[in-house]
């Protein structure tokens, strides 16, 4: 059988993190949400914005979630501490996005942003997701298992468990999960690649990614 | 409920040759859109800084200076500044003129842009991005309390006594913040007690009425008063007599809007279904007869309670004449539409 998550931690309360975690609470998670300020500065914006999920330093979040999502601007990976993510599932939702956030050498060579990421954070299970689908479709786009209309989000780990555990939280959340193997697959989700802001089903976003010779 | 528009200075292209027109023509069609909109009772016109070939509203002031001495009754703005990569004493004497020569009508909009053309223009670096526009609003803020400043930053020189003027007759000039959804900045301007302007253009405008709450309950955790919190809203929206014509007339050139910022930014146009779902209902796309917009101005305001809406017509190259046009249903029909259907609605 395979594992199932329940606690989800979110690192950001932006527009993506705070959608994630609504979509987690929907879902019946147990969720918490940290930012680089401290907790009570953002216990009024979770109450009201994500009713259900908690406040709490990022080391606490961190420590305590079955699967850590990154949702804060990818310049600021590198204040994240890679000894709290050892042995950790964690999703990777961010994007590099040079003509908005400005050229960044490290992301500006042919591997992934979540390769470099992975790097970083060593010790982590680097699972890729959601950074391909815009911040208010993770509301307003999620569908019971089933639906025909129901979307796809395709995910990328070197980490075959990890892959599993995260496909979960994405069927479970309210969109098709669509594996498309190891980390380096990821590059394929990027801006400008061939599902990056597309609305797309299970078998149509297999089809691009193939298509495009990033899947497995 | 005050109504307007807002635009980036859109250019023309010619339907047979399909050439691009002059920027010098888009600026002067913007003046000419702005004395219509003040003729026909709108009460606000926002120009929002852009420095692209498409979109040449590069310096607002200017225009919205020379719109103050044709115009009447219309509040001038900017939809936005991008504050970013501007001097804010520069900003705030410009500002503080228009606020002179046009009786008291100036208002700024200070915002990041989601446009980053200004960075390498100016001289400024995109990694900076949070703290410049922390720092340049705090700089803002406190020029408007003071006509002698002293202040210190790092991306700026220290200001010592500086004395700022003109200065506005009513003391000071309305600042609002403006942002696109974040949550974070909803708090920021409810602490700070600025009004803020949410750029809701895409998606169900409803998500906003979280925001609008949390904007409302960080603003009197800070004590500041119910009547200074105040929203506005601005959204892609174009008004013709016919609803299918004018969703299918703004398709065209909001879809060709979409591809070129799509081309920039890496992500595929959205498709007409995807359109058609925001065009309508509680969708963030204003688009129809003078009747429906009407009646989503007014459903938007039972969820968010904005004290003003206003929209951005001239995208994609949408023909002047259809602009204004549009500018005008939206002054003599959807106005009284609205006002009479928000009245109704307080007196029951």
């Amino acid at each position: 059988m395979r594992e199932v998550a329940t606690t989800i931690g979110i690192l950001g309360a932006g527009r993506v993190g705070t959608a994630l975690a609504r979509r987690a609470v929907a879902a019946g998670y147990d969720v918490q949400v940290a930012t680089a300020k401290p907790a009570a500065e953002i216990a009024l914006l979770l109450e009201i914005m994500v009713p259900g999920a908690r406040a709490d330093e990022a080391e606490a979040v961190i420590a305590a979630s079955d699967i850590v999502i990154l949702a804060l601007p990818l310049s600021k990976y590198r204040a994240l501490r890679p000894e709290l993510f050892t042995g950790k599932v964690v999703v990777d939702a961010m994007n590099y996005w040079a003509p908005t956030d400005g050229v960044i050498p490290v992301f500006e060579g042919a591997r992934s942003s979540s390769e470099v990421v992975q790097d970083h954070l060593t010790g982590a299970q680097l699972v890729r997701s959601f950074n391909h689908m815009g911040y208010h479709e993770i509301d307003e786009a999620a569908r019971p298992a089933g639906d025909p209309h129901r979307r796809a989000l395709a995910l990328a780990g070197d980490d075959a468990q990890a892959r599993d555990l995260v496909a979960g939280f994405i069927d479970r959340i309210g969109f098709d999960p669509v594996d498309a193997g190891p980390l380096a697959a990821s590059r394929g989700f990027a801006t400008g690649g061939p599902i990056f802001g597309a609305s797309l089903g299970r078998s149509e976003m297999q089809k691009r990614l193939q298509e495009a010779e990033f899947a497995a | 409920m005050e109504l307007g528009i807002y635009s980036f200075g859109d250019v023309q292209r010619d339907a047979a040759t399909g050439e691009l027109g002059s920027t010098a023509q888009a600026t002067r069609n913007l003046l000419e859109a702005i004395k219509l909109a003040d003729e026909v009772g709108l009460d606000f016109f926002g120009i929002g800084e852009h420095h692209t070939r498409e979109m040449p509203a590069s310096a607002a002031t200017v225009v919205l200076g020379a719109a103050a001495s044709v115009t009447k009754q219309i509040k001038l703005g900017s939809a936005v500044t991008v504050l970013s990569t501007d001097d804010p004493v520069r900003v705030y004497q410009q500002f503080a003129t228009l606020d002179a020569l046009s009786n008291g009508r100036a208002e700024i909009t200070a915002g990041r842009g989601s446009s980053t053309e200004s960075f390498p223009l100016f001289g400024h670096s995109l990694n900076d991005y949070d703290e410049l526009f922390a720092e340049k609003l705090d700089l803002l803020l406190d020029i408007n309390e003071s006509e002698t400043v002293t202040w210190k930053g790092k991306h700026r020189p220290a200001l010592n006594e500086a004395l700022v003027v003109p200065r506005p007759d009513s003391g000071k000039l309305p600042i609002w913040l403006a942002t696109g959804g974040n949550p974070q900045s909803s708090v920021r301007a409810g602490l700070l007690g600025l009004p803020i302007s949410y750029a809701i253009i895409g998606g169900q405008a409803a998500r906003f009425a979280p925001l609008a709450e949390l904007y409302r309950r960080a603003g009197a955790q800070a004590q500041i008063t119910a009547s200074e919190l105040k929203i506005s809203v601005a959204s892609p929206g174009f008004v013709a007599e016919d609803a299918s014509k004018a969703k299918e007339q703004f398709w065209t050139h909001w879809h060709a809007v979409m591809e070129t910022i799509g081309k920039i930014r890496g992500f595929a146009p959205p498709p007409r279904h995807h359109y058609d779902m925001e065009a309508s209902g509680a969708g963030a796309l204003f688009a129809g007869d003078p009747e429906e917009i009407a009646r989503r101005i007014v459903t938007l305001h039972g969820q968010i309670g904005h004290m003003r809406q206003f929209f951005q017509m001239d995208v994609g190259h949408l023909p002047q004449k259809d602009f204004l046009r549009s500018i005008e249903l939206l002054g003599t029909r959807v106005k009284p539409l609205v006002d009479a259907e928000l009245a109704a609605k307080q007196a029951a």
